[in-house]
C-alpha cells in the first residue's frame, strides 16, 4: 500500500526548480504531485511521478542528489472535518506525521493527501483497520 | 624610545657574533636533549660542531608544524618537565594542537621582548595598557600582559569578549594603549560608538595589533577613526607568541625582529634554498635562546622579505616587510588559525563521511566570516528539513568547539563547489578581492 516518493536537494538559487522539471520533461516523466519545503538556503523538493526509477536515474545523471522514501496516499473525504478525523486517529495511535501535501483527485469527490509518517507500516495498518481508503502506489503513479 | 638600548642598537657584526655563539650552543642543546633533532641531524650527516658561521644554518634540518603535531604534547621538550613553568597551545582538534612549553627564563625573555615591543610602539611605564587579546592557551593575552607589566605600565587584563563593557572600561580607566586583533579594534570602535563613546575623544593613543593579517588600508581606517597610531606586532605561538617582531612608531614600516633571540632566514619555499638578501620568500625562524622547546629552522609559512638598511628609529635589527601571504592555505579567522584539514577532520567526525566541502572567507564590515559549504550527497541527504538543519547545527557546533571559531555551515548541491582538474578548491578567500 506504500507509494514511492522521490526527494531532491535544491539550493535556493534561481533556475534550479526549472532544471528539475526540464530533466523530467525530457525523460517523458509526468509529475503527479509535488511539494517544496525550503529554508533560507536550501530546499527539498518531493515528487510523486509516473516512473520514479526513471526519474531518479535522469536526475542523478544531471548531478542532483536524489532520495527515495515510502509515503502513503490517503484519500480524504471532501467534507468538513475529513482530514481532522484521520489525524486524530493517527495521533491517538502514537504515529507522527513528518510532513504531508495534498492534491485534488480530478474525477472523484475527494482529496488525496500524501503523508510521510515516522512509522509507515504501523500507519498503514491503523488506517486500514479504520477503513480509511489508501491509494496504492501503482494506481497513484497513473492518476 | 628603546627599551634595551644596548641590544636593540647593536652593530650588526656584533649582533651576528652573538647569534653565532647562541646558535652553536643551541645545536649542542637540541642534539643532546631532543631525540627528534638528534635523528634529524644524523640523517643529514651534520654535527653541532659543523656550525662555523651563521651561513652554516642552511645545513641544519627544518622543523614543520606537522613535526610539532607528531610530537604532541611534550615530545620536543629539551629540558626536564620540572623546569617547564608554562604551557601554551594553538587551536586544533583533539590531539592535533601544537604545544609550546616555557621555562622561567623563556617566560622572562618573552616578557622582555614584549616590553621592547610596546616601547617600540611608543608606550612607556606611564601608559595604561588595555589587553583585549584572549587570555588562556592562546599566547596573545598573557604575552601582552607580562610585557606590559615588565614595562611597568598599568596593565588592564580585560581578555576578549564583552565588547560593550570593554568600551566602558576604556573610557573609565582612560587606557592609552589597546592590544587586540585589528578587526576587533574596529568592532570595539563601532560598539563603543553605539554606546555613546567615541574612542577618538578618549586618551587612547596607540593600538598594538596582531594575530591576523591586515592591510595598510585597514590601518589608515583604524588610525583615522580612533585617532591613534596603529602598530603591527608579529608573533607565532610555536616559537614564542606575540613580540617576535614589532613595528617602530617612528617608521611604521616593517616589524623589527628580535634578532638576539631569533635567527631569521628567508627561503624559497619550493627549493628550500635561501633567497638572495632582500628577496621575497618564506620566513624561517630558529629560536636561539628558547630553553623548554627550542626550534631549529621553523617554517613559519609567512611570505615576506627582510630589510636590513638602518631604520630611523635607531634599531639595527632587520625588519620584515608586511606579511604578503601564506605559503600554504592556513586561514586566520579573527585571530584563530584554521586549516582546511581541521575542518575536514571535523566533518569526518561529525558524520563519518568525506563530503566535498569548501571554505569561503569574507569580510563583512570589519569582521572575518567563515562559511563552510558542504555538498549534500545521498548519504547525508534527507527528505526532512529538520534533519538537514540538525546536521548543519551539529557541524557548526563542532567547529566552534574544536577550533574556537564561529562558522556558518551551508549545505550545497553536489558539484556546486568549483573543481579544478578534478580537485575541489578548498578555500575561497574573498577578503582582499
Ligand atoms: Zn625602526
Amino acid at each position: 500500500m506504500k507509494a514511492e516518493q522521490i526527494s531532491i536537494f535544491l539550493e535556493n538559487r534561481a533556475g534550479r526548480l526549472e532544471e528539475v522539471t526540464r530533466v523530467l520533461a525530457e525523460a517523458d516523466i509526468s509529475i503527479r504531485a509535488l511539494s517544496l519545503a525550503d529554508t533560507s538556503d536550501f530546499g527539498i523538493l518531493r515528487l510523486i511521478v509516473s516512473d520514479h526509477e526513471k526519474a531518479k536515474v535522469a536526475l542523478k545523471e544531471h548531478g542532483f542528489t536524489v532520495g527515495r522514501n515510502a509515503v502513503v496516499a490517503v484519500e480524504v473525504p471532501d467534507a468538513p472535518g475529513g482530514l481532522h478525523s484521520i489525524l486524530k486517529l493517527l495521533c491517538a495511535g502514537g504515529i507522527n506525521v513528518e510532513y504531508m501535501y495534498a492534491f485534488v483527485h480530478q474525477c472523484e469527490k475527494s482529496a488525496v493527501i500524501i503523508v510521510r509518517f515516522d512509522r509507515t507500516d504501523q500507519a498503514i495498518e491503523l488506517l486500514q483497520k479504520n477503513n480509511i481508503p489508501i491509494i496504492p502506489g501503482e494506481q497513484l503513479y497513473k492518476i | 624610545m628603546i627599551f634595551d638600548m644596548d641590544i636593540e642598537t647593536l652593530p650588526r657584526e656584533e649582533l651576528e657574533a652573538l647569534q653565532l655563539k647562541r646558535l652553536k650552543g643551541l645545536c649542542e642543546r637540541v642534539y643532546a636533549n631532543v631525540a627528534f633533532y638528534r635523528k634529524a641531524f644524523d640523517e643529514l650527516g651534520v654535527k653541532p660542531s659543523d656550525i662555523k658561521s651563521l651561513a652554516d644554518v642552511r645545513y641544519l634540518p627544518f622543523t614543520e608544524k606537522q613535526d610539532l603535531r607528531n610530537h604532541y604534547p611534550f615530545g620536543l621538550f629539551a629540558v626536564p618537565k620540572d623546569n617547564v613553568v608554562r604551557i601554551h597551545a594553538s587551536s586544533g582538534t583533539t590531539g592535533r594542537a601544537t604545544v609550546a612549553g616555557y621555562t622561567q627564563r623563556d617566560v622572562n625573555n618573552w616578557a622582555t621582548m614584549m616590553a621592547r615591543s610596546l616601547t617600540a610602539a611608543g608606550a612607556s611605564r606611564r601608559d595604561i595598557i588595555h589587553v583585549a587579546y584572549g587570555y588562556g592557551l592562546f599566547t596573545g593575552g598573557l604575552g601582552a600582559h607580562y610585557g606590559a607589566e615588565r614595562l611597568g605600565a598599568t596593565t588592564v587584563p580585560v581578555s576578549g569578549g564583552g565588547t560593550r563593557r570593554q568600551a566602558m572600561l576604556l573610557r573609565d580607566f582612560g587606557a592609552t594603549v589597546l592590544c587586540c586583533t585589528p578587526s576587533y579594534s574596529l568592532v570595539l570602535y563601532e560598539t563603543a560608538l553605539e554606546a555613546g563613546i567615541d574612542l577618538k575623544e578618549l586618551p587612547l593613543r596607540i593600538g598594538v595589533f596582531g594575530a591576523e593579517p591586515w592591510t595598510d588600508e585597514m590601518r589608515r581606517e583604524i588610525e583615522k577613526k580612533m585617532g591613534i597610531k596603529a602598530i603591527d606586532i608579529y608573533g607565532l605561538s610555536e616559537v614564542m607568541g606575540p613580540g617576535v617582531g614589532i613595528e617602530c612608531v617612528e617608521a611604521q614600516n616593517g616589524a623589527h625582529l628580535q634578532e638576539d633571540h631569533f635567527l631569521c632566514e628567508v627561503i624559497d619555499p619550493e627549493t628550500k634554498e635561501p633567497v638572495k638578501p632582500g628577496e621575497v620568500g618564506e620566513l624561517v625562524i630558529t629560536t636561539l635562546t628558547k630553553e623548554a622547546q627550542p626550534l631549529i629552522r621553523y617554517r613559519t609559512r609567512d611570505i615576506t622579505r627582510l630589510e636590513t638598511v638602518p631604520c630611523k628609529c635607531g634599531r639595527t635589527t632587520a625588519r620584515m616587510v608586511r606579511v604578503q601571504g601564506r605559503s600554504d592555505d592556513m586561514l586566520i579567522i579573527r585571530g584563530v588559525n584554521v586549516f582546511p584539514s581541521q575542518i575536514e577532520s571535523i566533518l569526518l567526525e561529525t558524520e563519518g563521511l568525506t563530503p566535498y566541502y569548501q571554505l569561503v572567507v569574507e569580510r563583512e564590515g570589519n569582521l572575518d566570516t567563515l562559511t563552510v559549504q558542504v555538498e549534500v550527497d545521498e548519504k547525508i541527504f534527507s527528505d526532512e528539513v529538520r534533519k538537514l538543519q540538525r546536521l548543519e547545527g551539529k557541524i557548526q557546533k563542532n567547529i566552534k568547539e574544536f577550533l574556537g571559531v564561529t562558522a556558518l555551515v551551508k549545505l550545497v548541491e553536489p558539484r556546486a563547489i568549483q573543481r579544478s582538474e578534478g580537485k575541489a578548491k578548498r578555500v575561497l578567500d574573498l577578503r582582499h578581492a
